[in-house]
């Protein structure tokens, strides 16, 4: 049977072909159409629609560890719509998965992209998530992510947020989590905005149990007229528990950025710690490249794609 | 005519006069070190050369070649052949190795870039995936810094401190591209308060609060380096102006 033409089109847009699934578990949705999906033993997709939502339920099976990532496309090849992604996943205990998403809307003049996802770790699970985005040029899209993530003792979840090519239109990501006993959490958002673009990141996390990790990291390049607020709420709250909270934007031209991290220790044998860096490209690195040769402009884009990498 | 000539330069920063009418000749591939106790000039010396940021409002002039390097923006600079090793160089948080060493030659290859880290003792496997940020010691971005430098083979190397936070072996590396860098017949300005650095060069010019105090053949400078500039305060230039006088090297 051939494949979905849309299909195709979506995957050619972040450069991937259908045969790269074979074998792999992967699941492909343009506009609120599910157009591709894939399983294999110990991973457990279900897809449906409710009214304008496209719902997605992943259990990974216990027990189960996956070397190869499931592949996940998201996308709107449209220039007008909303996609609404509604997504469960349960990582049973001591399973474990990786997923390497792609969102794509290589056309969006005004489209609006909504997941609302609950993510589950059992004990001893691992998860980790890299979403790429591939934007359109044109800036109108609005990305509005929410997730709200419980890691059971143990856990180990790492997601990474990567917005940097075409422009970001408008992100809007709220994630929030609680870690019990020995649980790792890692948060990673790398973010390029331009013209006009709007970024506000909500990061939140409760480290509960026993030796809980945390790590939220933000990177961002603020140029033209873009704007960028980041919240980050870092609790630990039980002994033995460790955070960090690490914000760097660079502004340029017009940019405007707002960092507001709140860190707080509720126990004594606990500790935090954060660090930001909001302003101009440092002088030492730039004059360090320009004494290279390189004109200020190469040299702050270089700087750029290393804090961005 | 050396390659490189201040005429009568004088910077003052914040109202402090750092460096002083200071006319100084260097001369094409050769060695040359700048000298003298801390707060005498030296580095900010190399920071004019370069036009860093705050260091390129100075009286007097400064000739690449005969021609005034008034005017000029750093990259300006280095695309004539001038260059810049710090002496605490910059971390680059996320910036590759590789794409670090490059920098200074767009489309240099990947056997360039190896073999300068080859040169300064660093091996390309271990180190071209690396970031030149926190994970790296003041050290290994030293060495990194020298083999960009290498890479992008200019005329005029200004080296701030080369030896400083640096272990033995690694100054042997250091040594080692001096001595290869001055076989291609590079001009090598070193900013130095060490002995060892010092007898690298062929020659070299003793600061002190920013004047001219000496300047000659570096056995004869090592010989004032270890006992005269030790009782330099600041306050006394001109009587170690009268005492350097006695020895025929005066300005």
């Amino acid at each position: 049977m051939s494949a979905d033409p849309a299909l195709e089109r979506l995957l050619a847009s972040i450069n991937m072909h259908k045969h790269n699934l074979d074998g792999t578990a992967h699941l492909e949705i343009d506009g609120n159409r599910i157009i591709g999906s894939g399983s294999v033993p110990g991973f457990h997709l279900e897809t449906d629609t409710a009214g304008d939502s496209v719902i997605v339920r992943v259990r990974v099976e216990a027990g189960y560890r996956f070397e190869q990532p499931v592949h996940l496309c998201f996308g709107m090849l449209p220039e007008e719509g909303i996609q609404k992604i509604d997504m469960t996943v349960d990582v049973e205990e001591d399973a474990a998965v990786s997923f390497l998403a792609h969102c794509s809307f290589p056309n969006a003049v005004d489209v609006q992209h909504l997941m609302d996802a609950r993510l589950k770790l059992g004990r001893n699970a691992r998860y980790s998530y890299f979403e790429r985005h591939v934007h359109a040029e044109s800036g109108g899209i609005s990305v509005v992510p929410r997730s709200v993530i419980s890691l059971a003792e143990g856990a180990r979840f790492k997601t990474e947020f990567e917005l940097l090519k075409g422009r970001v239109g408008s992100v809007d990501m709220d994630y929030s989590a609680t870690a019990e006993a020995h649980s790792q959490l890692d948060m990673l958002a790398r973010i390029y905005a331009r013209e006009d673009d709007r970024v506000k990141i909500r990061e939140a996390a409760e480290l509960n149990g026993e030796g809980a990790t945390g790590v939220l990291v933000s990177h961002l390049a603020v140029r033209g007229d873009a704007s960028a607020e980041i919240y980050t709420d870092l609790s630990a709250n039980a002994p033995g528990c460790r955070g960090h909270v690490d914000c760097k934007e660079i502004v340029q031209d017009r940019g405007r950025a707002r960092a507001i991290p709140i860190v707080s220790v509720n126990h004594p044998l606990a500790h935090v710690t954060h660090e930001a860096a909001i302003g101009s490209v440092d002088s030492k690195q730039l004059q360090t490249l320009m004494a290279r040769g390189l004109d200020e402009e190469d040299a702050t884009d270089l700087i750029i794609q290393g804090l961005l990498s | 005519m050396g390659i490189l000539e201040f005429d009568k330069v004088s910077l003052e920063l914040d109202g402090h006069r750092i460096l002083n009418n200071l006319s100084l000749d260097f001369w094409e591939g050769h060695v040359h070190a700048v000298v003298g106790p801390n707060g005498a000039g030296k580095s900010t010396l190399a920071m004019t050369i370069m036009g860093l940021s705050g260091y390129e409002h100075h009286e007097g002039d400064i000739l690449f070649k005969g021609k005034s390097l008034k005017g000029l923006t750093v990259n300006e600079r280095a695309r004539l052949g001038i260059t810049l090793a710090w002496q605490e160089p910059a971390r680059f948080e996320g910036l590759g190795v590789s794409a670090f060493i490059g920098a200074g030659k767009p489309g240099a290859s990947v056997q360039e870039l190896d073999a300068a880290l080859e040169l300064v003792g660093l091996s390309p496997e271990r180190y071209r995936s690396r970031r030149v940020d926190k994970t790296l010691s003041g050290g290994e971005r030293k060495r990194i810094e020298l083999a960009s430098i290498i890479v992008m083979d200019p005329e005029i190397v200004l080296m701030d401190e080369p030896d400083s936070g640096v272990d033995i072996e690694a100054v042997n590396y250091i040594f080692s591209v001096i001595d290869q860098l001055k076989e291609k017949g590079t001009t090598i300005i070193l900013i130095t308060h060490s002995a060892e650095v010092l007898r690298r060069s062929d020659h070299a010019f003793l600061l002190c609060h920013g004047n001219l105090m000496d300047k000659g053949p570096t056995d004869r400078m090592l010989a004032y380096f270890g006992g005269k500039c030790i009782p330099c305060t600041h306050k006394n230039a001109p009587e170690l102006t009268e005492l350097f006088a006695g020895k025929g090297g005066a300005q």
